[in-house]
């Protein structure tokens, strides 16, 4: 089963980190990865900017197809939601059970404490092409 | 048990909204981050052993507030409030303020804290200053090492700015939106200032200043979450952001400066670069230009081109004037000579830069160009006398050793290069 393990936490926190203590975090998750890649359970790896590099699309059609009458889509700046913890990055893994997954998900975490994980089964998966 | 470290981190990232609201609550600032310390020390007792709160700046507030209460009514000489009815319900009272929180009301806090910080009759040191201790909480030692004096110098001058606040009236009505446009300006101005106290810096004081460069940033993000739809607050961050993704390469081993043209580009940081890039766009979306806007595009059209070769300088001159309509500067249009001179080489760029004599006649950099570009024609006199100014105006040591290398390429005419001396470039 792939499950998407998405990691929030408090960008203002995150964003307080010093350049050095960031690189320790990334360097100590990049191990983790390391190893669940050599594993084949881990997929693509994604950190996203801040939140404040964010634009959202409100697709305001009334229906599913844009009418006559409908508003336009809107162009926000920002995230989708306002929360007090954000979405910062996400994890593509496979894993034999929920359990597993938490375990991942936890070995994640004492490398890059704060913040949760959601761990979320996916139910479409469709790899691209490679875009990196 | 929680990390303290995660304690400190999350004390100092919820500064600005909490010492914002108690600034609210108590009218004053020295009341504000009393109550706030006061909180912070709750805090350290509390966290470890109940788990951090659900909202933290919320928490913090409202601790905070009672302790400030209680603070004046033992002033008072009152029977103070027993601890626990302090610590009891907080849970509840936490989820309706942070309620509260949520609506526009905690922004104009914020912005108040930044704004009372930039008061015009503080020198810009002392508004940095202020902003640095006030609104991002680094401690007195921490600032005063920034600026290179000592603590109770820095003590002293802290005390000043706040007392000069005081006297004044605080702004505590909510701003409408022409005041809250007006504010955010000059927050913005506050923050570039701090950015470049510590981009500017060379030498040995480089590395101690980084952190007020970074500090800036953190303010300006704070600037934009606040103001998500600003465009010049979008052009602020981004402009920051390329600017210091550049700073691990814009200094050599002796601190000297490195020009833009001659830095390794590998060392720039190229996520910073790419934050920045995404803002600028962002930001043109909106199409309502702005200074920090075209300066950040300008940036990024520096930080784009992989080798200096590939700057696109026709782009860079275009909004150069842009930012000449926007804000006439002659320092603006020295910049676009620098430009122009790339574009249609050192004569028509002298020919811009020729009536700016007057106004920039005490200005380091006005010279450097001017030398440079009389260097590339040949005229080498001329040239040595213009840097010569250049060293009696710089600022830093760094400043007068980068124009000293100029002057010393004069002195072999075989060796000139014909590529130095840029005003925008540092």
């Amino acid at each position: 089963m792939l499950y998407a393990l998405f990691c929030y936490n408090s960008e203002e926190i995150v964003g307080s980190w010093t350049k050095e203590e960031d690189a320790a975090v990334m360097a100590k998750l990049a191990a983790v990865n390391e190893r669940l890649i050599g594993e084949k359970k881990m997929g693509p790896v994604v950190r996203l900017m801040p939140t404040t590099a964010a634009t959202t699309l409100r697709k305001t059609g009334k229906n599913r197809r844009l009418e006559a009458g409908d508003e336009p889509p809107l162009v926000l700046d920002g995230p989708f939601a306002e929360t007090k913890e954000q979405l910062l990055g996400f994890f593509v893994v496979d894993c034999a059970s929920l359990d597993e997954a938490l375990s991942v998900a936890r070995e994640l975490g004492e490398a890059n404490p704060g913040g949760a994980y959601e761990v979320r089964p996916i139910a479409f998966y469709l790899p691209g092409a490679s875009v990196a | 048990m929680i990390d303290p470290a995660w304690i400190d981190l999350a004390l100092r990232s919820a500064r600005p909204r909490a010492v914002g609201a108690l600034l609210r609550y108590f009218g004053n600032l020295d009341s504000a981050e009393e109550a706030f310390q006061e909180a912070c020390l709750v805090a350290l007792q509390k966290w470890p052993e109940n788990g951090p709160p659900r909202d933290v700046a919320a928490w913090l507030i409202l601790v905070g507030r009672n302790a400030g209460i209680d603070g004046a009514r033992r002033r008072k000489k009152e029977k103070p409030l027993p601890p626990d009815e302090v610590m009891s319900d907080l849970d509840d009272a936490e989820g309706a303020l942070a309620q509260r929180l949520d609506d526009a009301h905690y922004r104009d806090d914020v912005l108040r804290l930044l704004f009372v910080c930039c008061h015009p009759e503080l020198p810009a040191t002392q508004q940095i200053a202020l902003a640095l201790r006030v609104v991002s909480g680094l401690t007195v030692k921490e600032i005063a090492r920034a600026f290179f004096v000592g603590e109770t110098a820095m003590e002293q001058r802290i005390t000043r700015a706040k007392a000069r606040i005081a006297a004044a009236e605080l702004p505590f009505e909510a701003p409408d939106p022409d005041q809250r446009a007006a504010r955010i300006k000059v927050v913005a101005a506050m923050i570039y200032l701090v950015f470049n106290e510590g981009y500017a810096a060379t030498g040995g004081e480089a590395h101690l200043r980084a952190p007020l460069a970074a500090e800036a940033i953190r303010l300006a993000r704070l600037l934009l979450r606040l103001y998500p739809d600003e465009p010049e607050i979008m052009g602020l961050l981004a402009l920051l952001l390329l600017q210091d993704a550049r700073s691990s390469a814009r200094l050599d081993a002796h601190g000297d400066i490195i020009l833009l043209e001659d830095q390794d580009r590998t060392r720039w940081d190229r996520s910073a670069v790419a934050e920045g890039l995404a803002l600028v766009d962002k930001a043109m979306r909106h199409r309502r230009p702005g200074p920090y806007q075209v300066q950040a595009a300008i940036a990024a059209l520096h930080d784009r081109a992989a080798r200096a070769e590939e700057t696109d300088w026709s782009e860079i001159e275009a909004l150069y004037l842009t930012l000449e309509r926007l804000t006439p500067s002659p320092v603006v249009t020295l910049n676009r000579a620098v430009a122009v001179a790339k574009l249609r080489g050192p004569e028509a760029a002298l020919a811009v830069i020729e009536p700016l004599a007057p106004p920039l006649a005490g200005y380091f950099y006005f010279f450097g160009v001017r030398g440079a570009m009389l260097a590339q024609l040949g005229r080498t006199d001329e040239a040595r006398a213009a840097f010569a100014q250049a060293i009696a105006l710089a600022h830093t040591a760094a400043e007068a050793a980068h124009i000293r290398n100029h002057l010393d390429r004069l002195g072999q005419p075989d060796a000139a290069s014909p590529e130095d001396g840029r005003a925008g470039s540092r």
